[in-house]
């Protein structure tokens, strides 16, 4: 009984992440569009794009092999594994246990090395050009947020993901400064990791700028929709992750109904004030030139190493 | 001061001769010195602003071939008369780069040879038309469809280890007009660039050639559809100056108006464009809302956004009254109001700034070499503007305050123009307030056979050039069209060098050049 109530849980969160990742995107989509002063299409404009893709043609390339074919259902599937084990809206998953952070990582790390294979497999300028510029900031990335993760797990004494977001929730409100230096460093590497301004443009139609659009220049119908939502679903994640392991507060521990239910209610509040926070960093500056990333990815590492030491240091 | 003509005069003495009375002054010189010629006027300091070549053999003669040369206010042709059988000329490569795209299209089109010139590609024609297709000749029979043929395109390679290609276009992922860019680049980093264009020929040049003198008015406005005011006031000037016609003083007054906003509207959607391809969305939306006003203006009081067909041989089709004005008036306060702010924005946005700053940088030393014009060659230093040294009245009392930078990168291309939209602010507000009473067009007289007439005019890009010529029978012999595009685009292919590929968008959408005015 115990464990049909923690599938249906899990079950049920899994179905939460699919089905509200698209209205997180739409939901940063309306604030931008009103920091910018224009009239917004409104929360539910990506699941009308994925509709929209879902019942178009797909068509590929002659020379694509199975990788290409491969990748979307890959990068949409590891979204919602990812999305099913991490934390959400209940400790008592049935999967929370395998939840190991660096297992997270590593997940999100094959969909990107597959997403980087397929965009070289059409063998076009554009895929080779977008892989070879992911990899690069993947290069920059991946230390960063494990150093970020680090300091959180050196906090929660453990890599789980339960384990910490239990230690956290339970612990009292207090500032350490270690969980702030990684905090600032995990919010740089989200806005690399998912590709929002100032590292790529998610909206951009220059081809010769972009950087994860670059890769899925040549998707078509049902592929192009798995990667967009597996994209949406990735963006929910990282910022969801973000408030797992940042402001864990209030994800419910035990498994009623109304612990559940305020969970997904204070999960929607903590959304929206991340999508307005990310909003506001994305309208005020402009994209950095390629080579900049170094240094911001950079500061993020550092600021991350910090996070670290300061553990070892002040606590 | 005549420098260009007395250079001309001090070393070939008294062997040439102006051509009559045109304007500007013409001179014909025999074949085998037309490239010492250019030499000469290269050694006093002149531009190229055109070369291209007419066919008279229905006037019972061969070929001519044209160049036009600047040196500031001055503006001066050299002619030389080509024989029918093998219509060939000493190319001016050596002395002037822009020939270079020039003679491949007079090549292309009229079949004329430029000798010695080092590339024998086509440029505008296509691979699959064939060798002697030559659209451009008397000859040629433009209602016939076209037998394809199979060619290849030889474009530049650039080899060695890492080096690798990344082409782009014709059709591009966002909307804009086609053409195709082939980079060779080291990692990121761009080694060279080669456009190709031609996409969008549309044989307009033909085309003229078909049309009555009023109804190519209509044709000169749609050249390249966001320069209309600027290209049919251009044919138009070009024409009353054959016909002597004398445009009634408050047209000339509405023509400056017509330019100015045409100028203003197209800077304020230029500016927001540029900063849209740094990612900087914001002024993309504000700039276009300002645009957009205009625009909406244009069409409540003009009867057209883009004020298309208002510029007529004579004088315009609209005047404006005193609501017109007010509304005018009314308007410009609320422009003036918020394009000072989002110029605010734009100068304390550092991230932006980086992007702009340095990026794409055009030497002056280059722009002056390509014989660049417009507000490209104002931001590499280059004091080349129309309404300065060439002012149809009211420019001339009124005083145009044209900026000129140094720096020649995006930034100073930005800010030429944000620079010039608060002049053309202040140009409208001279105009609407001193606008003289009287007629808004005369009628023009009939184009006397056998006579050429020329007229260049500041468009929002940069000067835009018409030349034309009246055949025997007062029809359209030829009618060249000089779009600021022609020169400018070469000048791109030398800004990005060495630049990192990401970076084009921004560069190419700082020249923002066209590709129809370009094609034609």
């Amino acid at each position: 009984m115990k464990a049909l109530t923690l599938i249906f849980i899990e079950i049920l969160q899994a179905i939460v992440v699919i089905a509200l990742a698209p209205a997180f995107a739409g939901w940063v989509d309306v604030l931008k569009c009103w920091t910018q002063g224009r009239t917004s299409a409104g929360v539910m404009q990506p699941y009308r794009n994925i509709a929209k893709l879902f019942v178009k043609d797909v068509v590929i390339a002659d020379n694509a092999s199975w990788i290409f074919r491969f990748t979307p259902y890959l990068v949409f599937g590891s979204a919602v594994v990812v999305g099913s084990v991490v934390p959400i809206i209940s400790m008592n998953l049935f999967l929370a246990p395998s939840a190991d952070i660096i297992v997270v990582i590593a997940i999100f790390a094959t969909a990107r090395f597959f997403m980087a294979l397929a965009g070289m497999d059409i063998g076009t300028a554009f895929g080779g050009m977008g892989a070879s510029r992911e990899m690069m900031v993947a290069s920059l990335t991946e230390p960063a947020i494990l150093m970020a993760i680090f300091t959180v797990s050196l906090a929660g004494r453990s890599t789980s993901l339960l384990h910490i977001a239990r230690a956290f929730a339970s612990g009292a409100l207090v500032l350490r400064p270690s969980i702030v230096f990684a905090g600032i460093a995990f919010v740089l590497v989200v806005i690399a990791e998912t590709g929002r301004i100032p590292v790529d443009n998610p909206s951009t139609h220059l081809e010769l700028t972009m950087i994860h659009e670059a890769m899925i220049l040549e998707y078509s119908g049902r592929h192009l929709a798995l990667i967009e939502w597996g994209a949406m679903i990735r963006f929910f994640l990282f910022v969801t992750l973000g408030i797992a392991c940042f402001l864990p507060w209030g994800i419910a521990v035990t498994d009623n109904a109304g612990d559940i239910a305020t969970s997904v209610f204070l999960m929607v509040i903590k959304l929206g004030i991340a999508g307005a926070v990310l909003v506001l960093i994305e309208t005020g500056l402009a994209k950095m030139r390629l080579f900049r990333l170094t240094e911001f990815l950079g500061a993020a590492f550092l600021m991350a190493t910090l996070g670290v030491i300061a553990f070892f240091i002040l606590e | 001061m005549k420098r260009l003509e007395t250079a001309l005069k001090a070393v070939f003495g008294d062997d040439i001769k102006p051509d009559g009375h045109r304007e500007p002054v013409t001179f014909t010189v025999p074949v085998a010195m037309f490239a010492e010629a250019a030499r000469t006027l290269k050694e006093s300091y002149a531009f190229l602003c055109a070369e291209w070549t007419t066919d008279d053999t229905n006037s019972g003669r061969g070929y001519g071939i044209y160049a036009c040369f600047r040196h500031s206010n001055e503006y001066l042709i050299v002619k030389s008369e080509l024989s029918a059988d093998s219509p060939e000329f000493p190319s001016l490569v050596k002395y002037f780069v822009p020939a270079y795209r020039f003679e491949r299209q007079i090549r292309s089109l009229m079949g004329v040879t430029p000798v010695g010139h080092p590339d024998d590609r086509p440029w505008i024609k296509f691979e699959d038309w064939p060798e002697d297709a030559w659209p451009l000749r008397k000859s040629f029979d433009a209602s016939k469809r076209m037998v394809r043929s199979d060619g290849e395109y030889a474009w530049l390679r650039a080899e060695g280890e890492g080096v690798y290609e990344i082409p782009v276009g014709p059709v591009h992922a966002g909307i804009i007009e086609p053409g195709h860019f082939r980079f060779q680049a080291v990692g990121e980093t761009i080694v060279n660039l080669e456009e190709r264009l031609g996409y969008v020929h549309k044989g307009i040049e033909k085309r003229f050639e078909a049309m009555t003198w009023e109804e190519a008015v209509r044709l000169a406005g749609r050249v390249s559809g966001d320069t209309t005011v600027a290209h049919s006031l251009a044919y138009c000037m070009a024409l009353e100056s054959m016909t002597h016609c004398h445009v009634p003083v408050r047209a000339q007054w509405l023509r400056a108006l017509f330019l100015e906003r045409e100028r203003i509207a197209n800077h304020l959607g230029d500016i927001g464009a540029i900063c849209n391809d740094a990612a900087f969305a914001f002024m993309l939306y504000q700039c276009s809302r300002l645009k957009e006003a205009m625009l909406a203006t244009n069409h409540r009081l003009f009867g057209h956004r883009f004020m298309m067909d208002k510029v007529i041989p004579g004088g315009v089709t609209v005047d404006i009254d005193l609501t017109a004005k007010i509304e005018m008036l009314s308007e410009l306060d609320f422009l003036d109001r918020d394009f000072h702010r989002l110029v605010r924005i734009y100068e304390e946005s550092s991230s932006l700034e980086d992007r702009v700053r340095g990026t794409g940088i055009l030497t002056s030393e280059l722009a002056r070499e390509l014989c660049t014009v417009g507000v490209v060659a104002r931001a590499s230093g280059l004091n080349v503007d129309c309404r300065v040294h060439n002012p149809f009245p009211p420019y001339d009392s009124i005083g145009v305050d044209s900026p000129v930078l140094v720096a020649g990168d995006v930034h100073a291309r930005v800010w030429v123009r944000v620079v010039e939209i608060r002049a053309s602010m202040s140009i409208m507000r001279t105009i609407l307030a001193k606008i003289p009473v009287g007629p808004i067009a005369v009628e023009c007289g009939a184009v006397s056979p056998d006579t050429t007439g020329f007229a260049a005019v500041e468009g929002w890009r940069g000067e835009i050039i018409y030349w034309l010529q009246c055949g025997q029978k007062g029809e359209i012999n030829r009618c060249m069209v000089r779009d600021p595009s022609s020169v400018n685009w070469l000048a791109l292919e030398q800004a990005i060098k060495g630049n990192i590929v990401p970076d084009f968008p921004i560069c190419n959408k700082s020249f923002n050049q066209s590709y129809s005015g370009h094609d034609l």
